[in-house]
C-alpha cells in the first residue's frame, strides 16, 4: 500500500479523495465533512449525521430497509452514493411526520401488530407511503408487487397487509377504518 | 384504541428525549426503557392491557418512527469500526499470517490474530471446540483469522485484504456420511453424536406389520437470515474489563463464554441487549462478541464491529443439512406397527448445538403417531462445510419432512386415506412417546387434523393472472400447463430445554412510587428479538399486581440469567419468572396490608385494579396499597428436570411438547418446474392465547419461513464453498411468494404447568409448514419428492 493521507476517520490510499458536501434532507441542510468520496448515502445517513432510520440489512439493494425517497422517487440508500445526491431532496423517516407524531401508516403498523423485530420496519413505512401516494386503493396484487422490495422475516407480511387495509380504509373516510 | 395512543405517545417521548440528548451510547435497550409512560396526569391514566388482551408493542412506536436503536445504529464519539478477515477454503493448514503490511496502515489501530487471545483459545456453546481465531487449520470457508480495528469501515476491509495468509490447501471433508469413517479433521473427532431410540421390540419378527414403505429423503442448509445483521459495541472500563453492548439472544451464556477467552471474570464482562433485528437460532452462538471485545481491549477505544449481509451469512451457525432413511411398516388396519430411521445430520465444522438438534429430530422422528416398535439411529457429524446450530425448529423440521413424507406414501400402500391413517394413529394425552416419556400434557393430535382438513379451502379461483402465477414476475408460465395440488402435514417439537439441561429464567419486579403513583420495574435478561416477550412481561406484570405503569429494565448483566430466547421457551420460563417474582411482590403487599389494616393477608387477592378480601369486606385500590412504598422481589423460574436420554434413547428428556397441522394448496407449472403456494391453512395446539394479535404473528412469520424452506431457500454449498451467501442469491419470501395464510383453529387447552397455560407458539408453524407444501407438490405432478427445497430440476427433470 502506498504512503497514507493524514486524515481522521477516512479511509486511506492516495488513490482517494475526500470530499465536504452538502445534503439537504428532510428540509434542512446537513453539512458532511472530510468523507470518503466512495460512501454510500446511507452509510453517511447513519454513520454521520446521525439518521439511522433507514436500515442496513443487505446493502446491496435487495431488501429495502434503507429506502429513503430521492427527489421524489423511492430508492435504496445504500445504492447512492451519497455525494452523488448533492442537489437532491432527501426524505427519510426521520422527517416522514411534520408534527413529530404519528403517520396514519405508522399508526396502521402499531395498531395491526405489523411489527416485530421492526428491523424492515422502517423501509416498508417509507415503500407504502409511496405506494399509496401513487395507488391509494391498491389491488391485492398491486400491494404485494409494490412492496416486494422490502424483505420482512418476522412477519410472514400478514399484519403489514392488514396494514395497508387499514390505511387505505381510513384514508377513504369509511366507518370500518375508526378505530 | 386511546390505550394505544397513549402507551405510543409515551414511549415516544421518553425514547426521542434519550436519543437524542446522546446518551453516550445509543442502543436499543435505552431505547426500549422507553416504557417508561408516565403519563404527565395521573388522571390520563388507562387501563392497560392484562393477559388474554391484545397489547401494543412497547418498543412499537420508536420502531416506526425510526428512533428504537439496533446494534447496528450505536454510535459513540471516537469509536473503531471493526472486520474480520475470513478463510477463503473449507480445510487448510495455516502455513503462515503477516499481518505487518495491514497494521502498518494509516488509520489501522489494531490487527489481532489468535497470538492475541489471552484466555481461552476455544469457545463453544455446548462443546468449546472452535477456536476464536483458526492459528493452525481452517475448517471452514469464512473461518476467521485475524480481526482489525480502523478509524474507517473502509481502512478496515483495506487492511483485512493487506493481512498475508499462506495456506497449504486440503480437500474437504463435505459429506457427511463419508466423514464418520473418514480422518479427524478435529482433535475432537468428526463425530458429535450417535445415538439410538430403540421403542419396543424392533429386532422382533412381530415388529413387523404386512405392508412397509421406504424412502430417502434429504434437506437442505437454510439460513435464519434475520434482517439486522449482528453487531456489537465495546467500550473499555478502567477496571480492565468491558462494556460490551451487543444483539443477542442470550446475553449470560455469550458473557461466560467471551469472559474465558479473554483471561477476565464474568464480573469484569458488563453486557447488555442492544436492539435486536430478528434471531431464529442465528444468535444463540457467538458470533463476533469475543472479537468486538479483543479488539476493544488491545485498543483501549470503543469498537463497533457490524457484519455485512455476507459476512452475517459465514458469520453464523445455519440449519443442519440432513440426509434421512425411513421404512415404516404398518398392520393391515393401518396401525403403524414399526418406524425404522437413520438421520445423518450435518453439523458442519465446529460442534455448536448438533448433539442437541440430533436428539432433537430423533425423538420427534416418528411423528405425533403412536408407534408400536421403532429404531431411531442417529449421527451428527462434523465435516469442512458451514457449522450448523439452531434454528426455528431445531431437528423437527428436518425429520417432520420425512415422516410426514412417509405417511402419505404408506396410506397410498394401504390404500388407506392419509389423513385417516394419521387419526388411527395420533397420538393423545396418556400415550408414551418413543423414549418413553408419557405425555401428561395437552396433546390435541387429532383434533388439530380434524379441524385443519375440516376447514372450507380459502376461494382461490382458477390460476391467477400472471404475476399470480409460478414465476410471478418472470412472466413465465403458461396457465394450461399449471397444476393444482393439495397437501397435509403435522408437526410436533419440545417446549423449553432438554436431556437434563439446567434451565431457567431470572426476574426481579420492583415497586416504587413514580411521579404520578406506583411504577413496576421488570428486569429480566430476556433477549427480545421481536418475539414481544416485552409485551407480555407488561401484561402478565398489569395482570398479576393490577397495576398499570410497567417499565421494562434493560436486558443485562447485572440480573440473573434468562436462559435462551429459544426452544419456544421465554414465554413459559421468562413470562413464568416475571409472573412469580411479581406474586412475590404481591405477598409482600398483602404482608404489608396485613400490618396497616389488619386483614388476613391469606384472605387477599388482586382482582383487576383493587386488593380484595374473599369474604368482600375489604377493599383497597392497588395504587393505595402500594402508595410511597418499596417492594422487590427476584425469582427463578425452573422447568422440571428432565433426564438425558439413555443408551436405548430412553428417559423423560422433554418438558412439554407443542404441536401444528398445516393444509398446504400449490399451483405447478410442470414442465417449468416452478411453484407459487397459494395458502396454508393451520390449525396450532398454544394453551392459551396470552396476546392474540401477537400470536398471529409468531404463526404467519413461522410459516413464511416454512415456505421458504419448502420452495427457494437454500445455502448453496459446493465442495465446502458457499456460493450465495447474499440476498441477490439466498432467496426468502417476498410479499408476492407468500400465500394466504388461514388459520383455521388455535386450541386453547391449558397446558398444566405452564404460566397462564400458554405453549409457546413461535416454534410449531415452521415445523410442518415446509413438509405440507412437499406434500402439495407431489399432489400436483403426482410423483415424488424427496428433497426441499424443492427446485425446478426435482419437478421437471
Amino acid at each position: 500500500m502506498t504512503a497514507p493521507q493524514a486524515h481522521s476517520n477516512e479511509p486511506t490510499n492516495d488513490h482517494d479523495v475526500t470530499v465536504g458536501y452538502s445534503l439537504s434532507i428532510n428540509g434542512g441542510t446537513h453539512p458532511v465533512q472530510d468523507a470518503w468520496i466512495g460512501e454510500s448515502l446511507l452509510y453517511v445517513l447513519r454513520e454521520r449525521l446521525g439518521l439511522p432510520g433507514a436500515k442496513n440489512a443487505c446493502e446491496q439493494g435487495e431488501c429495502g430497509s434503507c429506502s429513503v425517497v430521492l427527489d421524489g422517487t423511492l430508492v435504496c440508500s445504500c445504492l447512492v452514493l451519497a455525494a452523488d445526491a448533492v442537489g437532491s431532496e432527501i426524505a427519510t423517516i426521520e422527517g416522514l411526520s411534520a408534527d413529530g407524531g404519528l403517520t396514519d401508516v405508522q399508526q396502521a403498523f402499531l395498531d395491526a401488530g405489523a411489527v416485530q423485530c421492526g428491523f424492515c420496519t422502517t423501509g416498508l413505512v417509507m415503500s407504502v407511503h409511496d405506494m399509496l401516494d401513487t395507488t391509494p386503493a391498491p389491488t391485492d396484487l398491486e400491494r404485494r408487487e409494490a412492496i416486494s422490495g422490502n424483505l420482512c422475516r418476522c412477519t410472514g407480511y400478514g399484519r403489514i397487509f392488514e396494514a395497508i387495509d387499514l390505511v387505505v380504509t381510513r384514508r377513504s373516510g369509511s366507518p370500518a377504518g375508526a378505530s | 384504541m386511546s390505550t394505544t395512543e397513549t402507551i405510543a405517545t409515551g414511549t415516544d417521548t421518553t425514547t426521542g428525549t434519550e436519543t437524542t440528548t446522546g446518551t453516550e451510547t445509543t442502543t436499543g435497550t435505552e431505547t426500549t426503557t422507553g416504557t417508561e409512560t408516565t403519563p404527565a396526569d395521573s388522571s390520563e391514566r388507562t387501563r392497560g392491557p392484562r393477559i388474554g388482551e391484545n397489547a401494543p408493542r412497547p418498543d412499537g412506536v420508536p420502531k416506526v418512527n425510526g428512533e428504537f436503536a439496533f446494534g447496528n445504529d450505536m454510535w459513540i464519539e471516537g469509536m473503531l469500526f471493526g472486520r474480520t478477515l475470513r478463510s477463503p477454503h473449507p480445510y487448510a493448514r495455516i502455513i503462515s499470517i503477516d499481518i505487518s503490511k495491514a497494521l502498518a496502515m494509516h488509520g489501522v489501530h489494531a490487527v489481532i490474530t489468535a497470538d492475541d487471545v489471552p484466555g481461552q483459545k476455544l469457545y463453544g456453546l455446548e462443546h468449546k471446540d472452535q477456536p476464536v481465531f483458526a492459528s493452525e487449520v481452517v475448517r471452514f470457508h469464512g473461518e476467521p483469522i485475524a480481526a482489525v480495528a480502523a478509524d474507517h469501515p473502509e481502512t478496515a476491509r483495506r487492511a483485512c485484504r493487506a493481512i498475508e495468509v499462506e495456506y497449504d490447501v486440503h480437500a474437504p471433508i463435505v459429506d457427511a456420511e463419508l466423514s464418520i469413517t473418514a480422518p479427524p479433521i478435529h482433535p475432537d473427532g468428526n463425530i458429535f453424536r450417535h445415538m439410538f431410540i430403540r421403542h419396543g421390540h424392533p429386532d422382533s419378527p412381530e415388529s413387523e406389520g404386512v405392508v412397509a414403505v421406504e424412502g430417502d429423503y434429504e434437506i437442505g442448509m437454510q439460513d435464519q437470515a434475520f434482517l439486522g445483521p449482528e453487531c456489537a459495541l465495546g467500550i473499555p472500563l478502567e477496571d480492565g474489563g468491558i462494556e460490551l453492548y451487543v444483539s443477542t439472544q442470550w446475553i449470560h451464556a455469550d458473557r461466560e463464554q467471551t469472559a474465558a477467552c479473554l483471561g477476565l471474570d464474568p464480573e469484569q464482562v458488563r453486557m447488555t441487549m442492544a436492539g435486536v433485528g430478528g434471531a431464529f437460532g442465528g444468535r444463540e452462538d457467538i458470533s463476533l462478541q469475543i472479537h468486538t471485545a479483543l479488539l476493544t481491549l488491545h485498543t483501549g477505544r470503543p469498537v463497533k464491529l457490524q457484519y455485512s449481509r455476507e459476512e452475517s451469512f459465514f458469520g453464523h451457525v445455519h440449519r443442519h443439512p440432513a440426509k434421512m432413511w425411513y421404512r415404516h411398516s404398518a398392520r393391515a388396519d393401518g396401525t403403524l406397527a414399526k418406524i425404522e430411521a437413520r438421520l445423518v445430520f450435518d453439523g458442519g465444522a465446529y460442534a455448536s448445538t448438533s448433539s442437541a438438534v440430533l436428539s432433537n429430530a430423533s425423538c420427534f422422528a416418528h411423528g405425533p403417531y403412536n408407534v408400536e416398535h421403532a429404531l431411531i439411529e442417529g449421527y451428527s457429524v462434523r465435516t469442512n462445510n458451514p457449522s450448523c446450530g439452531a434454528m426455528r425448529g431445531f431437528g423437527a423440521v428436518q425429520t417432520c419432512f420425512a415422516h410426514e413424507a412417509q405417511m402419505d406414501k404408506l396410506a397410498a400402500a394401504l390404500g388407506i386415506d392419509s389423513i385417516d391413517l394419521r387419526l388411527k394413529n395420533a397420538l393423545k394425552t396418556g400415550d408414551r412417546n418413543i423414549t418413553g416419556q408419557l405425555l401428561s400434557g395437552v396433546v390435541p393430535v387429532a383434533e388439530l387434523i380434524e379441524r385443519c382438513v375440516a376447514h372450507p379451502l380459502p376461494a382461490m379461483g382458477e390460476v391467477g393472472e400472471m404475476m399470480g402465477r409460478p414465476g410471478g414476475a418472470g412472466r413465465t408460465a403458461d396457465a394450461h400447463h399449471i397444476k393444482r395440488g393439495f397437501g397435509f402435514a403435522i408437526g410436533w417439537k419440545n417446549l423449553m430445554f432438554s436431556e437434563g439441561f439446567d434451565d431457567y429464567s431470572t426476574a426481579r419486579v420492583r415497586i416504587d412510587e413514580g411521579q404520578n403513583g406506583p411504577v413496576v420495574t421488570v428486569h429480566c435478561a430476556c433477549a427480545e428479538v421481536g418475539q414481544g416477550f416485552v409485551t407480555l412481561a407488561q401484561q402478565i406484570a398489569r395482570t398479576v399486581l393490577g397495576l398499570d405503569e410497567i417499565l421494562l429494565h434493560p436486558a443485562d448483566t447485572q440480573v440473573g440469567s434468562a436462559g435462551s430466547t429459544s426452544a419456544s421457551r421465554q414465554t413459559w420460563m421468562s413470562g413464568g419468572a416475571v409472573q412469580q417474582a411479581c406474586e412475590a411482590v404481591r405477598t409482600q403487599i398483602f404482608a404489608s396490608l396485613a400490618a396497616t389494616h389488619g386483614v388476613d393477608p391469606e384472605t387477599l387477592a388482586i382482582q383487576d385494579d383493587h386488593i380484595v378480601s374473599v369474604d368482600g369486606t375489604f377493599s383497597i385500590p392497588v395504587e393505595d396499597a402500594v402508595a410511597n412504598k418499596t417492594f422487590e422481589a427476584t425469582e427463578v423460574n425452573r422447568h422440571v428436570q428432565t433426564v438425558r436420554l439413555d443408551a436405548d434413547g430412553q428417559g423423560d428428556a422433554h418438558v412439554s411438547f407443542a404441536f401444528a397441522a398445516h393444509r398446504a394448496v400449490v399451483d405447478v407449472d410442470e414442465e417449468l418446474g416452478l411453484v407459487r403456494v397459494i395458502d396454508i391453512t393451520t390449525t396450532q395446539d398454544v394453551g392459551k392465547l396470552l396476546n392474540p394479535r401477537q400470536a398471529l404473528g409468531q404463526i404467519e412469520g413461522g410459516i413464511a419461513q416454512g415456505v421458504g424452506l419448502a420452495v427457494m431457500e437454500e445455502i448453496i454449498v459446493t465442495n465446502g464453498k458457499v456460493r450465495n451467501a447474499s440476498f441477490t442469491d439466498y432467496l426468502i419470501p417476498t410479499t408476492l411468494d407468500m400465500p394466504t395464510v388461514t388459520i383455521a383453529a388455535l386450541i386453547e387447552e391449558p397446558e398444566p404447568g405452564a404460566p397462564f397455560g400458554a405453549k409457546g407458539i413461535g416454534e410449531p408453524p415452521t415445523i410442518a409448514s415446509t413438509a405440507a407444501v412437499a406434500a402439495a407438490i407431489r399432489n400436483a405432478i403426482g410423483r415424488d419428492i424427496t428433497r426441499v427445497p424443492v427446485r425446478p430440476q426435482d419437478i421437471c427433470l
